[in-house]
Formats: C-alpha cells, sequence, structure tokens
C-alpha cells in the first residue's frame, strides 16, 4: 500500500497515471533496511506468510480439533470439512491406493489455500504468487510422481506414453507428443497458479492507480470490489485445481494403463 | 533511437499477446456454457462432474494467463 | 496507454531498481534461495503437524461418530427387536396362562365330579349296607317273634290239653301246633 502513496505523490507529476502493480511481489526482508540483501536464511515478507499460513494450518486442523467432539464445534465442522473434501477427492481420482499419499496432499492444498486467502488481506504478500514458490510445488509433486510411478510399475510405468489403441504407424508420434506433455505438466502447473495470482493481484493495483483521477475513482473502487470477488473465487479454484491435477498426476503413476 | 524501436516492438508484442487473454476468455466462456447446457439436459450427472468442469476452467484459463505472462515478460523483463 | 506506461517503466526504473531489478520481482532470482527455503521449512512443518497430529485425530473422529451412530443403529434395532420378543413372549404367557387356567378348572371340576361320584357311591354302599342289615334284623325279629309265637302256642296248647285233663302227648301236641301255625304262615 505504500506503492499507492508513492504513486498518488508521483502522480501529481506531469504525465499523469503512475503503475506500481509489481510492488507488492517484492521481497524485503522483514526487520532491517529495504536494501538490505536477501540471502537464503532471512527472515523476509514471503517467510512472515508463509508462517502465517502454516499457523492457520494448525488453528484450524490442530487447534480446532482438540475437543476431539462427537459432535463438532464449529471450527472442528470447518476442519473436518476440509479433510473430508481432500481425502474424497483423493479417493474418487486415485483409488484407494492412493489414500497413502493423503498427507502430502492435504499439506499441498492447505498450504496453497491459506497462502491465496491470506495473500488477499490488503498489505499482505502472496507466498504462492513467485513463481520460485510455485515450482517447487509443481516440480515436487513431478519428480514424486515420476518416482512413484517407476517404482510401484517399473519399466511399465514408460506404457503411459505407449498408446495401445492407436494405430501402430501413429504410436512414435503420439508418444513423442504425450513425453512432452508429461514435461510440460510442471510448468503449466505452476505458472497457472502463479499467473492467476499475479494477475488479479496487478490487476487490482491497476485499478487502484486509475483512482488518481477524481471523475475515474467510482468506477475504479466498483472495478476493485469486482476484481476482488472474483479473486476470492480464483483464490479458492486455484488451490482446488492445483490438488485435483495432482491427484490426476498421481493416478497416472499408480495406473499408467488408461 | 534503436532502444526506441525496441520498445516499441516490446509494447506492440505485449499488446497482442494481451489479445490471447481474450481469446481464453472466449474457451473458458465456452467450457462453462456447454457445462451448463449438459447440466440442464441431465441434472443428475451435473454433480458428478463438476471437478471436470473446474479442470476444464483452468486448462482453458491456463493458456490465457500464459499469454498475460508473455506480455508481461515483454513489458518488464525483456 | 504507452505514454503512461513509460512513465510507469521509468518509475520503476528509479523506484525499483534497489530491491527488484529490471522488473517483475518473481524474476528477481537472487530471492529464489530464500523462498525456495522457507517454503521447505514451511511445508515440512505444515506436513509434519498433518502427518502426526491433525489427520489422525481427525480420522479418529470421524471414524468415531461413524461408529457412534452405528452403534446406536444397531442398538435402536436390538431394542426393538427385544420389544417384539417380549411381546411375544407376553402373548405366549397369557396363552399359556389362559390354558393352564382351562386346564386347572377341567381337573378341579373331574375332581369335584369324581369326589362326588365317590361320596354317592359310598352313601349308596352304606345304604345299601344299612338297609340289608336292617333287613336281616327284621327278619330276625321276624323270625324269632313267629319262633315266640309256635312256643307260646305250643306252651298254651299244652297247658290247654292240661287243663282239659287230658294226658296230652307233649310231641303230638306240638305237631299239631305246628301243623296249624304252618297253615297261618
Amino acid at each position: 500500500m505504500a506503492t499507492e502513496a508513492v504513486a498518488l505523490v508521483e502522480g501529481e507529476e506531469p504525465g499523469g497515471l503512475v503503475f506500481h502493480p509489481f510492488d507488492q511481489f517484492e521481497i524485503k526482508p522483514l526487520f532491517g533496511e529495504i536494501g538490505d540483501p536477501v540471502s537464503w536464511y532471512t527472515i523476509s515478507n514471503a517467510t512472515f506468510w508463509m508462517a502465517m499460513a502454516a499457523l492457520c494450518v494448525i488453528g484450524l486442523l490442530v487447534i480446532g480439533t482438540r475437543g476431539r467432539a462427537v459432535i463438532p464445534s464449529r471450527v472442528q465442522s470447518a476442519a473436518e470439512l476440509v479433510y473430508g473434501f481432500v481425502y474424497k477427492m483423493v479417493e474418487d481420482v486415485t483409488g484407494k491406493e492412493g489414500l497413502k499419499y493423503f498427507p502430502w496432499i492435504m499439506t499441498l492444498f492447505l498450504f496453497i489455500l491459506f497462502s491465496n486467502y491470506l495473500g488477499l488481506l490488503p498489505l499482505a504478500f502472496t507466498p504462492t504468487s513467485h513463481i520460485a514458490v510455485t515450482a517447487v510445488l509443481a516440480l515436487g509433486v513431478f519428480i514424486t510422481v515420476t518416482v512413484i510411478g517407476f517404482v510401484k510399475n517399473g519399466m511399465a510405468f514408460l506404457g503411459l506414453f505407449w498408446m495401445k489403441e492407436a494405430p501402430l504407424f501413429l504410436r512414435p508420434v503420439i508418444a513423442i507428443i504425450e513425453v512432452i506433455s508429461y514435461f510440460v505438466r510442471p510448468v503449466s502447473h505452476s505458472i497457472r497458479l502463479a499467473g492467476n495470482l499475479v494477475a488479479g493481484h496487478a490487476m487490482i493495483k491497476v485499478f487502484a492507480g486509475f483512482a488518481a483521477i477524481a471523475a475515474l475513482s467510482p468506477l475504479s473502487v466498483v472495478a476493485i470490489t469486482a476484481i476482488y470477488g472474483l479473486e476470492v473465487l480464483v483464490a479458492g479454484i486455484q488451490a482446488y485445481v492445483f490438488t485435483i491435477l495432482t491427484c490426476i498426476y498421481l493416478k497416472d503413476a499408480l495406473h499408467p494403463s488408461h | 533511437m534503436e532502444g526506441d524501436i525496441a520498445q516499441f516492438g516490446q509494447f506492440i508484442g505485449a499488446g497482442l499477446a494481451a489479445i490471447g487473454s481474450g481469446l481464453a476468455a472466449i474457451g473458458v466462456g465456452s467450457v462453462a456454457a456447454n457445462y451448463l447446457g449438459g447440466a440442464l439436459r441431465n441434472p443428475s450427472a451435473a454433480a458428478s462432474q463438476t471437478a471436470t468442469l473446474f479442470i476444464g476452467l483452468a486448462f482453458a484459463e491456463a493458456l490465457g494467463i500464459f499469454s498475460f505472462l508473455v506480455a508481461l515478460l515483454l513489458m518488464f523483463a525483456v | 496507454m504507452a505514454t503512461e506506461t513509460i512513465t510507469a517503466e521509468e518509475a520503476l526504473a528509479v523506484h525499483g531498481a534497489e530491491a527488484a531489478g529490471p522488473g517483475m520481482p518473481q524474476l528477481d532470482v537472487s530471492s529464489f534461495p530464500n523462498q525456495i527455503f522457507w517454503l521447505l521449512v514451511t511445508l515440512g512443518v505444515i506436513y509434519f503437524v498433518l502427518s502426526r497430529f491433525a489427520l489422525p485425530r481427525i480420522g479418529a473422529v470421524l471414524a468415531e461418530r461413524a461408529g457412534t451412530i452405528t452403534n446406536d443403529i444397531a442398538a435402536a434395532e436390538e431394542l426393538r427387536h427385544r420389544a417384539r420378543e417380549a411381546e411375544t413372549a407376553y402373548d405366549k404367557a397369557l396363552a399359556d396362562a389362559r390354558a393352564e387356567a382351562n386346564r386347572i378348572v377341567a381337573e378341579t371340576k373331574a375332581q369335584i365330579q369324581a369326589d362326588l361320584d365317590a361320596e354317592i357311591e359310598k352313601a349308596d354302599a352304606q345304604i345299601a349296607a344299612k338297609t340289608a342289615e336292617s333287613q336281616a334284623a327284621i327278619d330276625e325279629i321276624r323270625e324269632s317273634a313267629a319262633r315266640n309265637v309256635s312256643e307260646v302256642a305250643r306252651d298254651v296248647a299244652r297247658e290247654i290239653v292240661a287243663a282239659f285233663g287230658a294226658d296230652a302227648d307233649a310231641a303230638k301236641v306240638d305237631a299239631a301246633v305246628d301243623a296249624k301255625l304252618g297253615e297261618r304262615a
């Protein structure tokens, strides 16, 4: 939000509107000066908001359920709802064998969900809007799933790329396409999540920049409200999509024959 | 002068890439419309297909996001 | 648009040069190690907490709830079954009691009848015995009376004969008297 202040100040200058849609994504040390270098162990704003996400997860799933009540409280109800939602997703998509990986998928889902939603708070930083974070998540999924595929099926896992239904002369071509699409998976998996969040947050900042013109400011407020509503939807849907795609990739690894 | 032409090209390219976002919007609309049409024809099967709907939406939207990303890269990273 | 963004570009070049480099902070490679390190730490913490505490607990609660519901339904079923059993048992007991009562009534009736019959028989026998006895006594009395009559008659006849002065043969007199009595008898 310091951004907007700067934008407003600079908006007075000749040249009119000034947009800083990307200042909100800057990684800054949480303690110390703005210009300090960010080394790997520095406690940055990314660290803080990741920790907030982890605390929310613990608050919902551990502290919320400490009653272990057969008739649940509201928080416990919500925790059970999330548990049941992800559990059913894993079971429906991957089958019984996939339930072994349920904690892993639940971790991904909850981290992304809470990062997305906490990022919607004003002044907040969104860890999942950074390609470095989503790339690690997606590559983690990609590598784990590939390893599981080879460990469970051995070389039969390569049958994933060899379509038995296709005519013989088309199979090598299809195999090449399948291999390429397999390796594109982590790319699209990570860019989808980060891109959606960057686009939404940047859009809000762009409309906030228009507020510098008095005549446009009511429109700007309406637009920001509408986009914020869309972002609330997108934050949930992207967490869901990331999770269900993980489940689908896991299913491919567990049952490579289509 | 040369830098100006490069910058000109960047902005033109970013604008063209932004068209991709609009095309993705058509795709997303098509997915949702077909889902709704199918769901109204056979409401009992609709609930079981919401997962497929969201995956379809995500794929269609992802391509729009890619073009948005290309625009961003042209604007800020090149 | 173009002029505006050029301003943005210039502003970024001035404002964000020290922190974010040329443009998007997402592409600032120098911040990657920090993010990746803390991401891995966060994921590790969440995974540890979930797999160690949260998920087993929620799973247990859900299983317990499902178990409780199943048990309650089973218990209700059991109770209904038992109620039905009790009802049939009650009906059966009622029917039994009724049958028993009928049996007792019939038995008692039969007993009473039998007792009555026996008593009547006994009474009849007694009456018969008494009658026979009385008959015998009457017969004896009559016989003795008859014998007395014949003796009295013989004695009287003998005395009369003696009074007439005739030396009567006792035997003859007796025979005559007996003969006369026999005619009357």
